[in-house]
Parts: structure tokens; C-alpha cells; sequence
């Protein structure tokens, strides 16, 4: 029998490999793929936790992340194309205007 | 029976999907392969009973997304591959494998509290669209009003980014040379 | 009423803070002027009060505001003003207006003329808090007030070079200044655990709570508190063995010596003593000890007057001696004898040190009565005010000093305590032996200063005027003996001559003034003419060892100052510098090495931010997973 902890378990599992695309990458968007599998954990997790509790509120969570997550790609994409007229590149280590 | 065979094949499926897509070199593969590990995504959502949620998750992310994402990637030069430096992957993923542990055991960890009691329980005798749409259009309408002008928000901005000098094409050799010119000319 | 209280309290306040404007700025006449004038009104102000409490017998009582409250204490902002404060406010105002107008003449030529009136002010104020407060914790502020003035006011002339013991024992004035707050501050702390026993019991600070209390408290706990509080009143009065501070203060311009050092704030501990003496009646061997001691004190301090060649230490001396009187009065039980004394002693001596001023003035500072002599024609003023002065101290009828210091006397002969008796009535014959050896020695006789080329001359005209009203006082002071005795005891225990003591008055008396006419008259004899050395005498031990104070300074400073030194300076080598500082600095070198190091994460590269984003997360996620193990 498939439990609410399969679920919660998966989605970290999800979530890790999310994060090692984010840490790892360096090419900003593989880090948007990245991004994506992360939230998508979390939607998991959301639904999962919204089912075995029958409560709607879960969902509605997992809902508005989707919302956000598509907002966060038009913008974000369009932040890259600048950056890419720029730049000329998506490599993460060029960006190092910030040294201290 | 058929609950776990679905779970587990979703998520073999899914896990090996999103791992293609953060390692591979190729922006291709992991575009597609993200693509696909979406669907999966939604086929936990419809075991989940959460039908409406995983419309939503099929349009939005595989279509519009994924769609977005083609489109940007015409921008760039998808072929190129950008040579990546990992000095030190190995540690990366003994930190991600750590942080996965850890999820686990927070996740696998018996939950104490007793009364977790549903603030908007599903309502008997509702299909999930329906019984989304009541809450959604009673208890978090603002919410969803909110969200859409967000969405508006980042459409606008969208374009905006995108579309400044469209005209130009700055994929080219000569191009690139002149913007760099210009990018020292507005550093001075 | 209540408005003169404020006055007569702030109008020194005032005086301070408008001179404190000008204290970095070149002399001004007008701030000294302003200043005395304020201090008349205060003292016109004491007087009306004191006119009030008079006539009506009763006591103003006035809490300006609730001051301290924390939990159970509750101390307001108080004061009280009866026939025991009354008396002091009115010596401390008239005295401290005397000496604010001769300051004016005094310092003259000084430099921080504004800033000594700014101090002086202030620490009328100190001492308006102090004698005025209805509670200790006022007066504990007035006492360390007077403490940190007393501190300013001997160190005036700080940019003195110090020199070496020999030459002078108190070295310099920061030294001597520094002398005086220390060893205050060590008989504070006896007075701050005194207070601290007192609310331990009674669970108040204010004086009619806590003497209310007193009958029911333990003998025991009586007796520490009033041995608590009199080591302060020890301290601030100078009593042995905390007496060596009082000679160092004359290093302090002379009025401050007139007005701290002999008037106001060193009988401040007799003050405290007469205040709580609900305590001391109640603490008998307490009380005997202290008349003990002040006898002793009045002795020993006399006999180290006898040699001294200084003339402002002499007075020094002899205040000491005199405090050992009050305190004597006090310990017998005599308390309004003992605050009759203190009264008619501010004026007799500060007349005394401010005429010593003058001379000093006269003599460009130089203060060794064996430079002097013969300046009685170039100074007959200052000899009459040192003159009747002298003849107040000594205790010459009919002036001040025979009418107080004789009651002192007669109560030890009617307590039965005939070996103080007798030891107060030598002493008697030394004070007035002291005083006039240093009278005829200036005064009269050969010009020896000539041989140093001074030309001494008479102070300015308005600051002898200043000085007249304590003339007057030292004169008639003691003819209100009865009036004041009446006055006082509505609020003092009362103190009367046994019938047996009373038939032997004349005859007690007598024998006073005959040792205070002898030693008038062995003073002529030896010095009236002229200063005779006698070698056999100087040389003798008695002489150099009162002449070394009996070797008490030497021996604080190799038996205290000495090993605190070498402690001091071990703790500085090798706790402070090896442990402390190590471990101070092991603690910045952790953190700059550590923000060196720490500083390569600051790379500027998005991808390694990310890389201690993860690691972060990390680290929450552990927290998170042993505190959902844990449960």
C-alpha cells in the first residue's frame, strides 16, 4: 500500500535532484530546468499531502505554484535573452561582476 | 495493486527522466527529457485523485512551458555546449545525496501531531474540478485574482525584455564584437 | 516654605552650572561675583528656614519626586528640613558665601578662576543634598557628591609637578587629590554596607521609617550598622587611622581648604553621627569607642601640630584635633554639644584658614612659619582675624571655642570618664599652644622673610569686609549656647550636667583655661620674640617622630601602597597581559582569521553562492531532521 511517506519521500528525492542540477550546472538555463524539477517535488509533495488528508488546500497550493512557476519562465527567459545579447553566453562563471 | 505498480513505474520513470535532464550536456535532451518527466508528473496527480491539477500541470507545463522554453531556446545557439568547469561534482552530489537523506528521514519520521484536521475538506459527492472550483472561486479568490495579474505582470515584462532591439540579430561573429564594443562604451 | 527649601538647595546648582559655562574661558569677575551672590541668596534662604523652624519648633518635610522605585525600595527625590539640618545648611551657606567672595580676591591672578567657582558651587550643592536629604540613599549622593568635589577642588592646581617625598610629604596636588578619593572611597564602602544593613531590616532608606524601626532590631545588627555607618563617618571626618588624607588636602587652593577642609565637609561624619543617633543612643559600647577614639584623635593630631612648620597643615592639624572633640561630644551622648562645636568651629576655623590665605597671598605662596614672622605691620588685619581666631580655638573666653569645646569637656568629666577628661584638657593646653606658635611665629618677631626677598602686603580691602562676619561669629557664637540648646533638643536627645558636675563647673573651667593661658604664654616665651632653634630638641626622637607624623605615612606606603604596587603589578604581567590579553586578542585573531579565510566565498561567482546555498540548506535540514527524530 502506497502511503503519504512514498510520496513525501519521492518528491525529496525530486527535490535533491533539482538541487544538484542547480548547484552543479552552470549554464543558467539548465538551471531554469533545474528550477522546474524542483518546484514540480514540491507540487508532488502538495498533492500528495492534500489527498491523504482530504484536505483542497494542498492543491490549491500545488495550483499557484504552477501559476508562479510560468510567470518565473517569462520573465526569467526574458532576462536571459537580454543577457545572452550581452553577453554573447549563459555561462554562470562569466558572471562575476559581483566580485568582492 | 495496481496503485503501487502505477506509483513505482511513475516514478522510476520520472526519477531517471529528471536525472537526464540534470546531467546531460545536451540542452536538448534536457529539454525533452524535462518535458516528459512533466507528463509523469501529472500522471501522479491523476493517482492522486487531484484530476484537475493534473490538466493544469499538462497544459501549462507541457504545453506553455516547454513551449516557452523551445522558443527561448531559439535565441541561443543550442548546439554550442557550453563547456562546463566541475572541479568539484564530487562533493556536489555527496550535498545533494545528503540533502535527500535528510529529506527522508524528516519525511519517514512518525508525525506526532494528532489533530491535523482538513481547513477545506473535499466535498462528498463533488468531482475534483468541481470541488476545486468551489474553493478556488470562494476561499482564495483574491489569491487566484492576484495570480493572474501577476501573470499578467510577467507577460508584459516578458515581452518587454525579450523584444528590445528584436530587429537585431546578435548571434553573429561581427554582432557580437560590436555589442561587446558597446557594453565597454556603457561600462565607461 | 517649601520654596525656600528649593531655593536655599538649588540656588548653588545654579551658580555651578552658570560658572561651568564659562569654565574653559580666561577669568571673568562677574561669574565669581553672580556665583556669591547666589549663595547668599541660598544662605538668605537657610536663614529664613531657619528663622521658621525656630519660632514654630516644627520641621519642613518636601519629596520633590519619586526618585528610585524598583520592586519593594522606593526612594523619592526628599528632604527634610529640621533643627539639625537647618543648623548645618545655615553654617555650610554662611561659611561657603564668606568664601566665594574671598575667592574672588584669592584667586585673583589664577587661570581657571571660572572653573574654581564652578567646583566650589558644586560642592555647596553636594553638601545642601547631603545635610538636607530625609533619606540615606540622598544622603549617601550628597556624601560621594562632596567626595568627587573635594576631588576637583584639592587637585585644582593638577599641573603640579610631583616631587619627592622629602620636600613635601603629600608630593603633589593630583597625588594628594587622589589620596583623598581613595581613602574615602574605602570608608564608602563601610558606609554603603551600613546603609545596606539598615534596609536589610527595616526595609526603608528614609529616617523615620528606618529610626522608628530601630527599637525592635537586634542588638547585634544595631551594633554592625553603627560600626558600618561610623567607619564611613571615619573616613569623610578623617579619623585615625584614615586621617592622613585631611594634611595632603592642603595642597588645594586655601579657600577649598577654608571651606571643605575645615567648615562644612569633614564634619560631615560628625553630621552623620548626630543624624543617626536613634543608632548610637541604642549602641552604647559603639558610642564609648568613639568617644575613645576622638579623644585619641584629638591628641594625636594636636601633638603632630605641635613641630609641623607648615602653616596651612597646622590648621590641618588642628581641625583634625577639633573633629576629634565633636566626635568625643557625640560618642558621649552629647549630640547637640557635638553639632554646637561643629557650628562654632566652621567659623573660628575657616576665619583661621582664610586669614592663612592671606598670608600665604602675602608671602607668594610660601607656607614655612619659619620664613616668616614679624608681619603684623604689614598685615594688622589678618593678625586680628588669625589673632581672635586663635583665641576661639584655644578656648579663651568669652569667644566661640571656650563656651563648646568647655561643654565638651565638662561632659566627659560628668560621664565619668576621667582619662579622656584628662586627655581633652591637655590637649586644650596644646591646641592653644600650637595655635599661638604659629601666630607669634608669623606675626610677630624678627623679619625673617626678608631674607627671601619677599614684600608682603595686605590682602584686597573687600575681602577682609568678606571675612568679617565670621570674625563676629567666632566672637559671639558662644552666647547662644542656650538658645540653641533649646532650639536643638526638640529634636536631639537631650544632654544635661549632672547636679555634681554642675557645683564643680567653675572649678572644670578653671582648669581648662589655665592649660589654654599656659600654653598661650609658653608660646610667647619661645616664640613671641623671635624664632630660637634648638637643635638638642629637633633631634631628639619625640620630635622627629612627630615631625613624621609617627611615621604613619611611611609606613602606609610600605606596608599598603608598596605590596598593592607589586600585586598590581604582577596581575598587569602576568594575568592581565598573559591571560586576559591573550585571550581577548585569541578571540580577534579567531575572527580576523576567519573572515581572511572566509572572505574566498565572497568570489563573486553565482555558481559558488548557489554552492553554499545548498550547503546551508544542509545544515537546516540536519537541525530539521534531528529535531523530527528527536520528536
Amino acid at each position: 500500500m502506497i502511503g503519504l511517506n512514498h510520496y513525501l519521500i519521492l518528491s525529496g528525492l525530486l527535490f535533491a535532484i533539482g538541487l544538484v542540477g542547480v548547484v552543479r550546472r552552470k549554464n543558467l538555463l539548465m538551471l531554469f530546468f533545474a528550477t522546474e524539477v524542483m518546484l514540480n517535488a514540491a507540487n508532488v509533495a502538495f498533492a500528495a499531502v492534500s489527498h491523504y488528508y482530504g484536505d483542497l488546500t494542498g492543491q490549491m497550493f500545488a495550483f499557484f505554484i504552477i501559476a508562479v512557476a510560468a510567470s518565473e519562465v517569462a520573465v526569467g527567459l526574458g532576462l536571459l535573452i537580454v543577457l545572452y545579447k550581452k553577453h554573447g553566453s549563459l555561462d554562470l562563471d562569466g558572471l562575476s561582476t559581483m566580485k568582492g | 495493486m495496481y496503485e503501487q505498480v502505477a506509483f513505482y513505474l511513475f516514478s522510476v520513470l520520472t526519477i531517471g527522466l529528471f536525472l537526464v535532464t540534470v546531467l546531460s550536456k545536451n540542452l536538448l535532451y534536457s529539454m525533452t527529457s524535462l518535458a516528459a518527466g512533466m507528463v509523469m508528473i501529472s500522471g501522479f496527480f491523476f493517482i492522486l485523485g487531484a484530476d484537475f491539477l493534473g490538466v493544469v500541470q499538462l497544459i501549462v507545463y507541457v504545453g506553455a512551458v516547454m513551449a516557452l522554453y523551445a522558443f527561448a531556446m531559439m535565441f541561443f545557439d543550442a548546439t554550442r555546449d557550453i563547456k562546463e568547469k566541475n572541479a568539484n561534482s564530487g562533493w556536489i552530489f555527496l550535498l545533494g545525496g545528503m540533502i535527500a537523506l535528510m529529506l527522508v528521514i524528516v519525511f519517514s519520521a512518525p508525525i506526532f501531531s494528532e489533530n491535523i484536521q482538513a481547513i477545506y475538506p473535499s466535498i462528498p459527492g463533488a468531482t475534483n474540478p468541481q470541488s476545486v472550483g468551489l474553493v478556488l472561486f470562494t476561499k482564495y479568490l483574491v489569491p487566484f485574482e492576484v495570480a493572474a495579474v501577476m501573470l499578467l505582470v510577467a507577460m508584459i515584462a516578458g515581452i518587454i525584455l525579450a523584444g528590445k532591439k528584436m530587429d537585431q540579430s546578435l548571434t553573429t561573429e561581427d554582432d557580437i564584437v560590436k555589442t561587446e564594443v558597446i557594453s565597454q562604451e556603457d561600462e565607461k | 516654605m517649601e520654596k525656600f527649601v528649593y531655593i536655599a538647595l538649588f540656588a548653588p546648582l545654579v551658580s555651578s552650572l552658570f560658572a561651568a559655562l564659562y569654565g574653559m574661558s580666561s577669568r571673568k569677575v562677574y561669574v565669581g561675583i553672580i556665583a556669591s551672590l547666589l549663595l547668599t541668596t541660598s544662605f538668605l534662604a537657610s536663614a529664613i528656614l531657619a528663622t521658621y523652624v525656630y519660632q514654630t519648633g516644627g520641621s519642613i518635610h518636601v519629596t520633590m519626586m519619586e526618585w528610585i522605585g524598583a520592586g519593594d525600595l522606593m526612594i523619592p527625590f526628599g528632604f527634610v528640613v529640621d533643627q539639625v539640618s537647618v543648623t548645618m545648611m545655615t553654617v555650610v551657606t554662611l561659611v561657603s558665601t564668606v568664601v566665594h567672595f574671598y575667592s574672588i580676591g584669592y584667586m585673583d591672578h589664577d587661570k581657571s578662576f571660572n572653573r574654581f567657582f564652578s567646583y566650589l558651587s558644586a560642592f555647596v550643592f553636594s553638601m545642601m543634598v547631603l545635610v538636607m536629604s530625609d533619606n540615606f540613599a540622598g544622603l549617601f549622593i550628597g556624601w560621594e557628591g562632596v567626595g568627587v568635589c573635594s576631588w576637583l577642588l584639592i587637585g585644582f592646581w593638577y599641573h603640579k609637578p610631583d616631587v619627592s617625598p622629602e620636600e613635601n610629604p603629600s608630593i603633589s596636588p593630583s597625588w594628594a587629590a587622589n589620596e583623598a578619593f581613595i581613602v574615602n572611597r574605602i570608608a564608602d564602602l563601610g558606609m554603603l554596607v551600613g546603609i545596606f544593613i539598615l534596609y536589610w531590616n527595616t526595609g526603608s532608606l528614609q529616617y523615620d521609617v528606618v529610626f522608628a524601626e530601630i527599637p525592635y532590631l537586634g542588638h547585634g545588627i544595631l551594633v554592625a550598622a553603627a560600626i558600618a555607618l561610623f567607619i564611613g563617618a571615619m573616613g569623610k571626618s578623617a579619623q585615625f587611622p584614615l586621617h592622613t588624607w585631611l594634611t595632603d588636602a592642603m595642597e588645594g587652593p586655601t579657600p577649598v581648604s577654608a571651606l571643605i577642609h575645615a567648615a562644612t565637609m569633614v564634619t560631615a561624619g560628625v553630621f552623620l553621627v548626630i543624624r543617626a543617633n536613634p543608632i548610637y543612643s541604642l549602641t552604647p559600647e559603639v558610642s564609648y569607642f568613639i568617644a575613645a577614639l576622638g579623644t585619641f584623635v584629638a591628641f594625636f593630631a594636636a601633638s603632630m601640630a605641635l613641630v609641623n612648620r607648615d602653616l596651612k597643615r597646622i590648621i590641618a592639624y588642628s581641625t583634625l584635633s577639633q573633629l576629634g572633640y565633636m566626635f568625643a561630644a557625640a560618642g558621649l551622648g552629647a549630640y547637640w554639644i557635638a553639632l554646637f562645636h561643629l557650628a562654632a568651629h566652621a567659623f573660628f576655623k575657616a576665619l583661621l584658614f582664610l586669614g592663612a590665605g592671606n598670608v600665604m597671598h602675602a608671602m607668594h605662596d610660601e607656607l614655612d612659619i619659619f620664613k616668616m614672622g614679624g608681619l603684623k605691620k604689614s598685615m594688622r588685619w589678618t593678625y586680628i582675624y588669625m589673632g581672635v581666631a586663635s583665641l576661639a580655638l584655644a578656648g579663651i573666653p568669652p569667644l566661640a571655642g571656650f563656651f563648646s569645646k568647655d561643654a565638651i569637656i565638662e561632659t566627659a568629666f560628668n560621664e565619668g570618664t576621667l582619662v579622656l577628661w584628662i586627655v581633652l584638657v591637655v590637649t586644650a593646653g596644646m591646641t592653644a599652644f600650637y595655635s599661638f606658635r604659629q601666630v607669634f611665629l608669623t606675626f610677630e618677631g624678627d623679619e625673617r622673610y626678608k631674607a627671601f626677598g619677599i614684600h608682603p602686603h595686605e590682602m584686597y580691602k573687600f575681602v577682609l569686609i568678606a571675612m568679617s562676619p565670621l570674625a563676629l561669629l567666632a566672637v559671639i557664637a558662644g552666647f547662644f549656647q542656650g538658645a540653641f540648646h533649646s532650639f536643638i533638643i526638640k529634636l536631639l536627645p537631650n544632654y544635661e550636667m549632672s547636679e555634681h558636675t554642675h557645683h564643680l563647673v567653675w572649678l572644670l573651667g578653671t582648669i581648662v583655661l589655665a592649660f589654654a593661658v599656659g600654653g598661650i604664654l609658653l608660646a610667647w616665651i619661645k616664640y613671641g620674640k623671635g624664632l630660637k632653634r634648638n637643635e638638642k630638641l629637633e633631634n631628639s626622637f619625640v620630635y622627629k617622630l612627630l615631625k613624621n607624623q609617627y611615621y604613619i605615612p611611611h609606613f602606609y606606603a610600605e606596608f599598603i601602597s608598596k605590596p598593592y604596587a607589586m600585586i598590581s603589578d604582577m596581575m598587569w604581567k602576568s594575568v592581565d597581559m598573559k591571560i586576559i590579553d591573550t585571550t581577548v586578542d585569541g578571540i580577534a585573531y579567531l575572527f580576523y582569521g576567519g573572515g581572511d579565510k572566509t572572505r574566498k566565498m565572497q568570489t563573486g561567482n553565482l555558481s559558488t553562492y548557489l554552492n553554499w546555498m545548498g550547503v546551508g540548506l544542509a545544515l537546516l535540514l540536519i537541525v530539521a531532521a534531528i529535531s523530527a527524530v528527536i520528536g
